[in-house]
């Protein structure tokens, strides 16, 4: 699905990380985790070609990341789910159309009346879809942002702290949705510092735990 | 014409996406009006010139005037030489010898009304008109130097040149004008469209994050503004067009102040002003956008 080939990335100079390697193989369960500043985020960006890799290569989906030009990156972003920690929503949209966002640029609006529906009851905010982005509360803002992430049946799921803001029950809820959706066969890359949330997933799906610290990427799990 | 139905209808959902921006939604009408309504004044002088031209170069072209010389012990005689000569000539359609009174207006604005003519000695003027293949100029030179001697013929050639290109000059300042606003409109539709990118940079990089293409983007942009720019423009086409039709006309007699405005089929010109509004406003925002996008995502 989704391979980094010796990777190499950093910020005016100072390299993150170098030579990292990562794969993605359909349908497996990752977590990603590390100290603040490690450079999860920009990992996963490489992951969804919001980034373009100084060295190694980035492929997803079988394509070279680097030699795709921006319609492609928009059309590979089709097959990827992204739920960023600070969600990301248009504002003046109702959280409905939010969710449906991903179907509208798609040109597929059509689709949407029903699959929107059973969405919202699946993340249980089908009293909220038309309400306002703001007017949420931080988990119901998680859960649209998964709403959203999943409405156009990517074969991938890439979540940055997806359980940031939010309180243990939320942070749990936001976990089982994540984890159906890998038993539906999704690929689920998932950046966190929520450890609690780790543990309490490792009996309900296989999972692979990595630990990006000091630029490197190494297998965790014994220590969790 | 199906990618211009698509344009002016749009598309609904993709419209939503992007926020309404007020200020500068209501800047781009007023400018655009502003705009279309200068260039109709702009084409308006830039026709008028062209057709006030027209008319005088194609009056002086069939006239001519004679100047006999003024000694009164010839001028009779001298007078009825010149009109022999004038009426037998090939192209020439009527002669006719200014009266006293006639003589006297031409020289009023000079002399004032009270000039004596009769106590002073004035050459006698005729007035040529050759009919629509005119004359032999030259030949009718020769004629005039053996039988009427002294007698000047003047074809007004001397100043129907420099006429003509002081009015194509005009023209060229009409239209120098009119590419002027268009490319003001351009400028200012690209500032417009720049403020609106960035104030935006959120609601892109989320587009973007759910797999929106540059063009899905730019498009609600380009259509606002291309919407925005042609409205403006008929509102300002409209009331250029009226404030024309309203100022007083003159007689048609090539008044270039009294005749500012559109004769005939030039009416249809000022149409096309929105429409070149709209177009200039299409391919600057989407230029603009396209660049921003590239910039920020």
């Amino acid at each position: 699905m989704i391979e980094l080939d010796n990777v190499s990335y950093g910020y005016r100079g100072n390299a993150l990380f170098s030579q990292l390697s990562l794969t993605l193989a359909p349908g497996s369960f990752h977590f990603l985790t590390g100290p603040s500043g490690a450079g999860k985020t920009t990992l996963l960006r490489l992951c969804y070609a919001d980034l373009r890799a100084m060295r190694g290569k980035v492929r997803i989906f079988g394509e070279d990341a680097g030699a795709l030009n921006r319609d492609a990156v928009a059309m590979s972003r089709r097959r990827i789910g992204v739920v960023h920690q600070d969600c990301q929503f248009l504002d003046h949209l109702s959280i409905a159309e939010n969710i449906a966002l991903p179907l509208t640029v798609s040109g597929r609006a059509g689709e949407a009346a029903n699959d929107l529906e059973e969405l919202l009851n699946w993340v249980g905010l089908g009293p909220q879809a038309g309400q306002l982005p703001p007017e949420l509360s931080g988990g119901e803002r998680q859960r649209a942002a998964l709403a959203r992430a999943v409405i156009v049946s990517p074969d991938v799921i890439i979540a940055d702290e997806p359980t940031g803001n939010v309180d243990w029950e939320m942070s749990q809820r936001i976990l089982n949705l994540l984890i159906e959706l890998n038993k539906m066969g999704k690929t689920i890359l998932i950046a966190t510092h929520d450890l609690a949330m780790i543990r309490s997933a490792k009996s309900d799906v296989s999972a692979r735990i990595l630990r990006l610290t000091d630029g490197q990427l190494m297998q965790a799990g014994a220590e969790l | 014409m199906k990618a211009l139905l698509a344009l002016i209808v749009g598309d609904p959902l993709a419209d939503r996406s992007v926020p309404q921006t007020g200020v500068t939604a209501r800047l781009t009408v007023f400018v655009a009006a502003v705009m279309a309504f200068l260039a109709v004044i702009a084409l308006a002088v830039s026709l008028t010139t062209n057709r006030v031209a027209t008319v005088w170069a194609e009056e002086l072209a069939q006239s001519a005037t004679l100047r006999l010389p003024a000694d009164p012990a010839t001028a009779d005689a001298l007078l009825l030489y010149a009109l022999e000569v004038l009426e037998t000539t090939p192209g020439v359609s009527t002669v006719r010898a200014l009266s006293q009174d006639e003589q006297q207006a031409l020289l009023e604005p000079w002399f004032g009304p009270d000039l004596p003519l009769d106590a002073l000695p004035m050459p006698q003027l005729i007035e040529i008109v050759a009919d629509g293949d005119g004359y032999d100029v030259d030949g009718l030179r020769a004629r005039l130097e053996g039988q009427v001697p002294g007698a000047i013929l003047d074809d007004h050639a001397a100043w129907r040149e420099p006429l003509l290109q002081a009015a194509s000059r005009v023209r060229l300042i009409g239209w120098t004008v009119i590419l002027l606003i268009g490319a003001t409109v351009a400028a200012m539709i690209t500032l417009a469209a720049q403020a609106a990118l960035a104030a935006n940079v959120q609601v892109i990089s989320v587009l973007r994050l759910v797999g929106a293409t540059d063009t899905y983007i730019a498009r609600a942009f380009v259509r606002r503004f291309t919407l925005r720019a042609g409205a403006g423009a008929i509102i300002g086409a409209v009331f250029g067009v009226g404030v024309l039709a309203l100022m007083p006309q003159g007689d048609a007699s090539g008044s270039l102040l009294m005749d500012v405005g559109f004769a005939g089929a030039e009416w249809l010109w000022p149409l096309l002003i929105p429409l070149l509004a709209a177009i200039v406003a299409f391919f600057a925002t989407r230029a603009a956008a396209f660049r921003r996008l590239r910039e920020q995502t």
